[in-house]
Formats: C-alpha cells, sequence, structure tokens
C-alpha cells in the first residue's frame, strides 16, 4: 500500500484505486478550470501583439508579431486614450485621498468618541448598507446635474464620497488599538487633532493603504456611473467607459477590409450582416448627444 | 478594556470626555462632519428624492412643465398597454433569466473551485492568484475581451468549435446564445471574489471535525455533506446573497457585449431605467422603475436570510 499521510484518508479506509480516482479527477478539474480562466487572457495578449491582418485568424502564435497596435490606439484621435488614462488617474486618485481623509475622520469619532446622536447617526450609516444602490442613480444623477457637475470630475468623484464601507472598516479597526497609547499622548499635551493625526494614524497605516487600494480600484474600474456622469463628453472619460466605444471602431475597421473583398478567417460562418447592435448603439448614442445638447441649453437658460 | 482611566490634560478633553464630564463638545461633530455632509447629500437625501421623483411627471429638460402625477408612474408598471409596460417587463423577466442562469454556476462553481484550492499541493498559491485575477479586471475589459472571444467572425469560440468539425454560431445575436455568452464572461468575470471568500471560510473549520468523521469511517463525500456545507451555511447566505444582488445590477456586460440585443431580448432593468431616466428623460418614470426594483430587491433578500437563515442562531 502506498504510504498515506493524512490520517483521513487513512482512516476512510479508501482503496489505492479510489485514491488515485480522486486524485486524477482533482488535477482534471483544477487544469480545466485554469485553461478557462488563462485561455481568454492568452487569446487577449495574442491579439494584441498580432498584426490587422491576422486578427481574426485561429493562430496562437502571431506569424508576424508586432507592437504595431499599442502605437495605434495612442496615435488614433477617435480613441483620445491618454487623455482617457489622466481622467480615470485623476478621479481615482482625488476619490482614494479623499475617501482615505473624510471616512479616517469620521471612523475615529464613531470608534472613540462618545457624543449625542452617535448611535443614531452609526445606525443610519449601517441602514444603507442593505439599500440597494438602483434606488440612488436617478436622483444621484438629477442632483449631480442641479449642481451642474455632469461631465466634471467632482459630478463622478462626489457621490462616492458618501459610502460608508471605509468607515465601519476604518473603525473596526480604531476599535482594535489600545487606547492607552492615545492617552499616552495626550497626557503629553497632544491635542485630540494631534493625537489623530500623530499616533492613531501612522498605527493605522496598514488598514489604511489597504482602503486605499480596495477604494483606488473600485473607483478605476468603474462604469455606470462615470458613464452617466460623463458619457456625452469624449474627452473626459475614464478608461473603461472610453474602452467601451473600442466594439464599433473594431468592427468598423473589420467591415472596411472584408469589404475590400479579403476574407481572413476559416471558420466557415457565414459572414456577419452588419449587427443591429451597431445600428443601434449609434442611434442610441445620437439621441444621448440631442439630449446632452437640450441639457446644456436648459442650463444656460436657468 | 471597559476600565480606562480619566485623564484631564489642560484644555483638551480626551476622545469621549465631551458628554462625559457635562460639557458640550463640538468637537466629535468636526471629526464626522465632512462624511456626514457627502452621506446626507447622496444618500440621505437621494434616498427621499427618489421617491419623490417618482410621484411627478419629471422631465428634466422642462422645469416649467412638472405636474404632480401622484401614483400613475407605478400605475403605468402594472398597466398594460402603458408606454413603459412592455419595456420594463421584458427587462425584468430578462434580468431574472439572468439571475436564475448566473447565480447557481457562481455559488455552485465558487464552492468547487474554493475546495480544490484547499489542499495542500505545490503551485497552489499561484492557482488562487489565476482565479482571483478576473476579479481585478473592470467590467469593460471583461466584457470587451469576452465580446471578442465570442465573435462569429475570427472569435476563439468558433474557431474552437470549428476545429473539432462542427459550425460556429452568432453567439451575440442569437437567443440563447447570448445569455450564455453574458453569463460564461459574468462567471469569468467575478466568480473569484466568491471563491476567495469561501476559500476563507473553508480554512476557519476545524481540521479535528474531519478526523473525528473519518474516524466514524465518513468518506470524503459525506465528510463534504456534512461537515463542510454545514459549517458554510453562514457564510454561503452572504455569497448568496451578494452573488444575487451583484447579478440583479446587471449592466456593464450586456451594455458592451450586445447593447441589449438582439432585439432588446438581453436588455436588463438597470439598462432599463438608464435608456428610460437618462437617454429618454423620463426621470418620474425610471424612479418608479428604481423604487419598484429596489423594494423587489429588498424582499428577495429578506426571504434569502428568513429561508437559508433559519436554525442560524445556533451558532
Amino acid at each position: 500500500m502506498a504510504t498515506v499521510s493524512k490520517s483521513t484518508e487513512r482512516a476512510a479506509g479508501s482503496s489505492v484505486n479510489a485514491e488515485l480516482a480522486r486524485r486524477v479527477v482533482f488535477y482534471v478539474l483544477l487544469t480545466l478550470f485554469s485553461l478557462f480562466f488563462l485561455l481568454p487572457l492568452v487569446w487577449m495578449i495574442v491579439t494584441a501583439i498580432k498584426p490587422f491582418a491576422e486578427w481574426v485568424q485561429p493562430n496562437w502564435i502571431p506569424k508576424d508579431a508586432t507592437f504595431q497596435n499599442f502605437s495605434d490606439i495612442f496615435q488614433d484621435p477617435s480613441l483620445p486614450v491618454r487623455r482617457w488614462f489622466v481622467n480615470s488617474l485623476v478621479i481615482a486618485a482625488a476619490f482614494t485621498i479623499a475617501t482615505l481623509i473624510i471616512d479616517a475622520m469620521a471612523a475615529y469619532a464613531y470608534a472613540r468618541m462618545e457624543f449625542r446622536g452617535r448611535n443614531l447617526l452609526f445606525g443610519l450609516l449601517l441602514a444603507t448598507l442593505v439599500m440597494p444602490g438602483i434606488m440612488f442613480l436617478v436622483p444621484n444623477f438629477i442632483l449631480i446635474a442641479q449642481l451642474n457637475w455632469i461631465g466634471t470630475y467632482q459630478g463622478v468623484i462626489a457621490p462616492g464620497l458618501a459610502g460608508v464601507f471605509g468607515v465601519f472598516f476604518l473603525r473596526q479597526f480604531f476599535q482594535g488599538i489600545p487606547r492607552e497609547l492615545e492617552e499616552a499622548a495626550l497626557i503629553d499635551g497632544a491635542g485630540v487633532w494631534t493625537t489623530f493625526v500623530r499616533v492613531v494614524l501612522p498605527l493605522a497605516s496598514g488598514a489604511l493603504a489597504t482602503l486605499g487600494v480596495i477604494t483606488f480600484m473600485t473607483s478605476w474600474n468603474d462604469f455606470l456611473w462615470p458613464l452617466l456622469i460623463l458619457g456625452n463628453e469624449r474627452d473626459m472619460l475614464t478608461l473603461p467607459v472610453g474602452l467601451a466605444t473600442l466594439p464599433r471602431t473594431v468592427q468598423f475597421r473589420l467591415r472596411q477590409a472584408d469589404g475590400g473583398g479579403h476574407r481572413h478567417d476559416h471558420t466557415g460562418a457565414d459572414p456577419v450582416p452588419v449587427p443591429a447592435a451597431v445600428h443601434r448603439a449609434k442611434r442610441g448614442d445620437d439621441r444621448a448627444q440631442g439630449v446632452a445638447k437640450q441639457r446644456q441649453r436648459s442650463m444656460a437658460e436657468k | 478594556m471597559a476600565t480606562t482611566p480619566q485623564v484631564k490634560v489642560g484644555a483638551h478633553a480626551t476622545p469621549g470626555a465631551g458628554v462625559r464630564h457635562g460639557r458640550f463638545s463640538f468637537l466629535p461633530y468636526l471629526f464626522v462632519l465632512p462624511h456626514l455632509i457627502f452621506f446626507a447629500a447622496f444618500l440621505g437625501y437621494p434616498f427621499f428624492y427618489g421617491v419623490y421623483i417618482s410621484l411627478f411627471n419629471f422631465d428634466f429638460l422642462r422645469p416649467e412643465q412638472r405636474p404632480f402625477v401622484g401614483a400613475e408612474n407605478y400605475i403605468n408598471l402594472f398597466r398594460q398597454g402603458s408606454i413603459q409596460f412592455t419595456d420594463f417587463w421584458r427587462a425584468m423577466i430578462n434580468t431574472a433569466e439572468f439571475v436564475l442562469y448566473s447565480v447557481p454556476p457562481l455559488v455552485i462553481l465558487a464552492l468547487l473551485l474554493a475546495v480544490l484550492l484547499n489542499g495542500n499541493y505545490p503551485g497552489r498559491n499561484l492557482f488562487r492568484g489565476l482565479f482571483f485575477a478576473p476579479y481585478a479586471l473592470s467590467v469593460t475589459v471583461a466584457a470587451l475581451l469576452w465580446w471578442w472571444i465570442f465573435q462569429p467572425q475570427g472569435g476563439m469560440i468558433n474557431h474552437l468549435i470549428s476545429s473539432i468539425g462542427l459550425g460556429g454560431r452568432q453567439w451575440l445575436s442569437e437567443m440563447p446564445w447570448a445569455w450564455v455568452a453574458i453569463t460564461v464572461a459574468t462567471i469569468w468575470w467575478t466568480i473569484g471574489f466568491n471563491t476567495v471568500i469561501f476559500l476563507a471560510a473553508l480554512q476557519e473549520i476545524s481540521a479535528s471535525l474531519y478526523e473525528a468523521a473519518s474516524i466514524d469511517g465518513a468518506n470524503p463525500i459525506q465528510q463534504f455533506f456534512y461537515i463542510t456545507i454545514p459549517m458554510l451555511r453562514p457564510v454561503m447566505i452572504f455569497v448568496l446573497t451578494i452573488t444575487l444582488l451583484a447579478s440583479a445590477n446587471l449592466f456593464g456586460q450586456p451594455y458592451i457585449m450586445t447593447k441589449g440585443g438582439p432585439a432588446q431580448q438581453t436588455e436588463s432593468v438597470m439598462m432599463r431605467i438608464y435608456q428610460e431616466g437618462i437617454l429618454e428623460n423620463r426621470m418620474g418614470n425610471a424612479a418608479a422603475m428604481s423604487v419598484l426594483v429596489a423594494i423587489i430587491l429588498l424582499i428577495l433578500t429578506t426571504l434569502n436570510f428568513k429561508v437559508f437563515g433559519s436554525g442560524d442562531n445556533e451558532q
């Protein structure tokens, strides 16, 4: 009998065959899942270094590897990628810094100070956790429009600062810091603010860094809200919203190439007629732009 | 912890001394204020404002013409033949369909993945990283990636299918294949999050339970169903709830991959509200839809806790 190290396996009394079968199933599953997660990423990278003529071909190894696509996206005037990158960076950085400051202050008060209405306020914060976010979409959009913040950074940033996750997260951490450290600082004559900035925040640097990373990534990847607020101003888009316009660009190029009589793929699939979705998308965008113009006009009249 | 010595230094109070000394201190409020301003403006006020809007024929562009219509926006959602009825309920049914397709695999496969990752074998952390990686991407990247993979011409899927001798499909413009594409993309993108939560919970389960069970002769499958599953129950409810909510909020994947097509058959409720309220400026109607959807989600969440959470108190 093979050496069985784990007591569980020994006591289960499974034969060598059953154990072998388990291992096979285990590795087969692991491999299948790994392929499922890995192949799309590999295909993305492969396509990225394929020249245009190879885009729709099935080869996994580019015959003619090139970085042309990378320089192309930075030169295409319809894709101001550099500008989008800056927008994303400014929004995510400002949002993260503001969140850390605002949430740390609030969390410290909720964790350490006693004041009238504390439990009521904290209960209100808790209550919003169960509220479906969908409720706030339309009213917040109107609010931002009334502030004349459509198409601005602050319009994207401000509503997110109401979030309560950071407050809970940091409050939890602050409560774990031994009070004695703060009291020592106070005895030495430091004010509450100095104690907070010089003693508590440095102790919480790990938690602040974690919250910072989560906040930055959430903001960087956010899609729906930036689309609502910035959707009509191409130069103000964040990267995710801007890149979402890519399907049209790509399909346009592919159709142009197809129109030239060259079909590069060998799948045998029927050639696609111009997808209805593209037409619809165009129409939707035109309408949105019309609405935006009207909106600006009505704003100007106010 | 409870007995903290009271320290009084000069003019400064200890944190929290305000009430205890009977002196009113503004200080705590100053700390809370910055967050509270944003909280009140963008979570508190909109909560009521949304309901308020839903009672008006609220056209943002025409502030002079904004009549109070009472419950009409809500009645319209239930009155066959109103402008909103067909579109809204189609979107509702679409979203419910997607919830049914996506939630079971997102929970069950995540659990399976977590069990696979919980073992002790070389490269374990590599696999953990791989399975979680897509979650770090934006919905745009994930959806664009799968949009490209599901392209009828030159898409990876059709290449793979034709290489085993089958015909390709118009994945993104045929039903039900558009749902298949959106569901697969969603699973790929978000399952890592559920997996990580399950994995953390699995590692909390004491090994002694398994040892006791195996001494009693329980095989690994029995151990899974009689130890792992019951021990995971609280986490299971949590994962089920957030997955349900996330799937009900479906927006980016169909917006990017299908534009809601073919023939609006993958248009989700979020897309409908976006279309109605933001693109077509009927904000009263959109607000009414939002309120209705929010109520349904609240009921579903509560039911979820009631049904799966009963007997949870033992823990």
